[in-house]
């Protein structure tokens, strides 16, 4: 199955990312189907895991103690535009623009 | 026309109170100078990792079991992801796949017709409450289209309290919102203060006809209070019907409330339907709870948490205080809902009638008629008040022992608002208010009335 228009549209736009080429869009492609491999193992009653450590130790609790803050130049010498210490960005989200109004690679599947 | 029934669930977001952020270790407090409250895993920097905040997880635990959840022995993180300027990670960790509570319930009440005298008792089920962060704050400078972030609320801890869309109107969301604020506000887990964004209220609202399918619903934001809360809801609630009943349709999207228009709008910035893309917060691994049963013996105590611990050291909840001050003192239960209603009333009641010898039944209203309307008119807390419990103590003690009446112990009272440090025992001889007892002096001062009206005398006798 290869990856639809609709898709990878999609993904561009939730991820902020540009797939640019036939050589983007297939490497793409290559890492789904080595990704689909997974499917070939029956895991039918099997809890899916999202941790090797499972239940056998518990995320570590810090005390509830004010131990870090207060950097405020540090944090702002990153910012490209600053007004009074507060970080600057656009009014609001600029949406990527639909695939119509683009120069895209994506125009021409 | 057929009747519509609307429905109404609410999505909670209630800030914890602590003294520092879910997973770092930057204070968490309102109103600080921009951007002073934020530590390198709050900013996003590269190579920063989130540290669980163990007190976060204990209010979560609490308000779980003060609103009859089970608490979820393993509960999971997740990342949400979107962008937007005051989520410096372009994801935000939360519980979506297994929170750390589900299945509660929510008991609260309501004055039928604005008669306190009549009230029902309702309850709203509570799907589930998940840890997750707050964001940063943006402030929008449209004349300079520009947005200034300041990250000193992003990283801080929020439980979102999920109630299922069990409500009807404004009047029933408002009341279980007021409810769960005072539970809130008695567990300590958090202030729920409205006004300063710690209790932040979405509702979703449809309407649809008996026996039909639920309506497409939308959900409003932008809430500051109570009070809008049920304007808002019955407003969009109206807006439905009349829509629908026009041939419109009601889109799913999400709208604002504007509370100098007292109406919902659209809100700008939504792009359509969003895809979050969950997936499971690499960095935290499965949060563990334990009970009483399931405590491990080799385990460093500051790691642990004991559901049954937390359980047996609960405070009592606003529903039990109420009953125990109506068995308690005889009072009637709308008495108990005004009482706990207002911070402190119920305290300053209880210390007045230990001090005097009035029965509590003629105590409260002194309380809720006299106190209660003298602090609203001048906005004042309980706290506040010029007129202290054992002063009032006082006075109901005149009262009681007969030696003053009940319009003098009124205007004794007026002269005490003005906090001029007197007693009033001070006051009723400042302005001789004091009851004659001596039935001899009684005798004399009638005669007297008697003897200088001759005339009216007569005129009486002879009807």
């Amino acid at each position: 199955q290869r990856v639809s228009v609709e898709v990878l549209e999609h993904l561009e736009h939730l991820a902020l990312v540009d797939f640019r080429d036939a050589e983007g869009v297939e490497r793409l492609q290559k890492a789904i189907q080595f990704a689909d491999q997974l499917h070939e193992v029956n895991t039918d009653g099997v809890e899916p895991m999202d941790s090797v450590l499972e239940d056998r130790w518990c995320l570590y609790l810090r005390e509830d103690d004010v131990t870090e803050g207060n950097c405020t130049k540090e944090l702002l010498e990153n910012a490209r535009e600053k007004v009074e210490e507060y970080f600057v960005a656009p009014p609001g989200n600029i949406p990527l623009l639909k695939l119509e109004e683009r120069e895209t690679f994506l125009q021409g599947s | 026309l057929a009747p519509w029934v609307p429905v109404v669930g609410l999505e909670i977001h209630a800030q914890i109170s602590s003294n520092s952020k879910l997973f770092s270790g930057s204070q968490v407090q309102f109103a600080a100078p921009p951007n002073s409250l934020v530590s390198f895993f709050d900013a996003s920097l590269p190579g920063t990792l989130p540290v669980l905040n163990r007190r976060c997880v204990e209010a979560a635990v609490m308000t779980g079991l003060a609103l009859n959840c089970s608490i979820n022995k393993k509960s999971l993180f997740d990342r949400k992801h979107y962008f937007y300027a005051d989520l410096p990670a372009g994801y935000q960790i939360t519980q979506q796949r297994v929170p750390i509570a589900v299945n509660g319930s929510l008991s609260y009440s309501l004055c039928i017709d604005n008669k306190m005298s009549q009230m029902v008792t309702k309850t709203v089920r509570i799907k589930q409450i998940q840890l997750e962060q707050d964001s940063g704050k943006s402030l929008h400078d449209d004349t300079r289209s520009q947005t200034l972030v300041d990250l000193n609320r992003a990283g801080v801890g929020l439980m979102e309290v999920v109630m299922e869309p069990d409500m009807c109107c404004g009047e029933e969301a408002a009341a279980a919102v007021r409810e769960l604020q005072l539970i809130l506000q008695t567990l300590g887990s958090s202030q729920a203060v409205m006004a300063e964004g710690q209790l932040r209220v979405d509702a979703n609202v449809s309407v649809h006809h008996p026996g039909e399918p639920y309506g497409v619903r939308t959900e409003v934001k932008n809430i500051n209070s109570i009070r809008f809360l049920a304007k808002a809801i019955d407003y969009e609630i109206q807006r439905q019907i009349e829509e629908l009943e026009n041939g419109g349709t009601i889109l799913n999207e999400t709208r604002a409330f504007d509370s100098k228009l007292g109406c919902t709008v659209p809100m700008r910035d939504k792009e359509g339907k969003q895809d979050y893309r969950f997936m499971p917060e690499p960095n935290l691994p499965p949060l563990i709870l334990y009970d009483a049963k399931s405590l491990p013996a080799n385990m460093n105590h500051q790691q642990v948490i004991n559901i049954d611990w937390i359980h047996e050291r609960l405070p009592d909840l606003p529903s039990v205080k109420r009953k125990k001050l109506v068995e308690q003192y005889g009072i009637l239960p709308e008495h108990s809902f005004t009482l706990l209603n207002e911070d402190g009333l119920a305290e300053f009641f209880e210390s007045v009638v230990k001090e005097t010898l009035m029965k509590p039944k003629k105590v409260i209203g002194w309380i809720l008629k006299d106190l209660l309307s003298y602090l609203k008119q001048h906005s004042l807390t309980v706290k506040e008040s010029p007129v202290s419990s054992f002063l009032l103590a006082d006075l109901l003690n005149l009262l009681e022992k007969k030696e003053i009446s009940s319009t003098a112990a009124k205007q004794v009272l007026a002269e005490l608002w003005k906090g001029e440090g007197k007693t009033p025992l001070e006051i009723v001889k400042e302005q001789k208010l004091e009851l004659l007892q001596d039935q001899k002096e009684l005798e004399q001062i009638c005669q007297a009335v008697i003897d200088g009206h001759e005339n009216e005398v007569i005129m009486m006798v002879l009807g």
